[in-house]
């Protein structure tokens, strides 16, 4: 087995996503440099671990553009809402005077035949 | 006023303004950090902030509650960090960079210097800068962020196999740039 062979499973064998075979672990246990390779790639990972708990500082003024665009958003918002109800209720209206007309129709029309057979 | 974030959540997916912007204070420090480390650019890290923030408001409904609030948070902040770095590309070529060696300016690579923790992870940060943006995402949320490589493909657009591809190309180079071999052993190994 050859160093090349190996160096796609080291990275991964470092965080543990990777099992090494018996084969390949033999070839480890006795080469140097993969060795080296896979403890340079551990502490890459630990570094990178460690860099979860880093906070990197906003220059100021970040939190406060934040929630004015949030504002601005929940007003458009808002407004579209009230635009919608608007048109909810104009809609609504519009379909009661349109079965009230229909309604008096009928009741006229009734009315009319009523009339007609009584004479 | 709640202060547990699964409090604040809950408020602000009932239409608590307050809440959510509550929600907003305590997290985007680490909304920024994220965004920096995708980004490598303070102003781009500030309009994928707002963008984030954004997003969440309209799709707090969305949320299940099933993860916490700041993987979600993390998640819509690579998705957007993604999108922005897209929309900058059509404009420059960064691939360029890809095959460019980094340059160790540095005084050394001296093993004292490499075993001081700070001065490690200093060197870390600015390796992690100098990779190409679409290597840094994937190295960023897998190994600082510890997101699985399913949801760094969904938030990315690319595949699960492209993801853990993209990994080990990140990893390789973090630890070839970190560790550079010496020449004598370059030569050795000729």
């Amino acid at each position: 087995m050859q160093c090349e062979d190996l160096a796609d499973d080291l990275a991964a064998t470092a965080d543990g996503s990777v099992l090494l075979g018996r084969s390949e672990r033999r070839h480890v246990e006795q080469c140097l440099r993969c060795q080296a390779e896979l403890v340079q790639y551990r502490r890459v990972l630990r570094a990178m671990r460690a860099m979860r708990t880093e906070v990197l500082e906003p220059a100021p003024g970040l939190l406060a553009d934040v929630l004015a665009n949030l504002e601005a958003a929940g007003e458009r918002r808002a407004i579209r809402s009230m635009i919608h109800g608007h048109k909810a209720a104009y809609l609504g209206g519009l379909a009661a005077a349109t079965a009230a007309g229909a309604a008096g129709a009928i009741v006229f029309a009734s009315r009319a035949r009523k009339v007609r057979t009584a004479s | 006023m709640p202060h547990d974030v699964a409090d604040l959540v809950a408020a602000a997916r009932d239409g608590d303004r307050e809440a959510f912007d509550e929600l907003v204070r305590v997290t985007y420090t680490d909304s920024y950090t994220l965004a920096l480390r995708l980004t490598g650019n303070e102003e781009d890290a500030r309009d994928v902030v707002q963008d984030a923030y954004l997003r969440a408001f309209r799709g707090l409904k969305r949320f299940r509650g099933d993860a916490q609030f700041s993987t979600w948070m993390y998640r819509i902040t690579a998705n957007c960090a993604n999108t922005h770095l897209g929309k900058r590309n059509k404009h420059r070529h960064e691939e360029l960079i890809d095959s460019e060696p980094i340059a160790d300016e540095r005084p050394s690579s001296d093993p004292q210097l490499q075993a001081d923790a700070g001065a490690r992870r200093e060197r870390l940060s600015e390796a992690l800068e100098m990779l190409p943006p679409k290597l840094r995402q994937v190295i960023v949320l897998r190994d600082i962020y510890d997101l699985p490589h399913e949801a760094i493909a969904v938030e990315l657009g690319i595949s699960e196999t492209a993801a853990k591809v993209r990994l080990h190309r990140a990893r390789k180079k973090l630890r070839e740039d970190l560790f550079p071999r010496r020449l004598e052993e370059a030569a050795d190994a000729v």
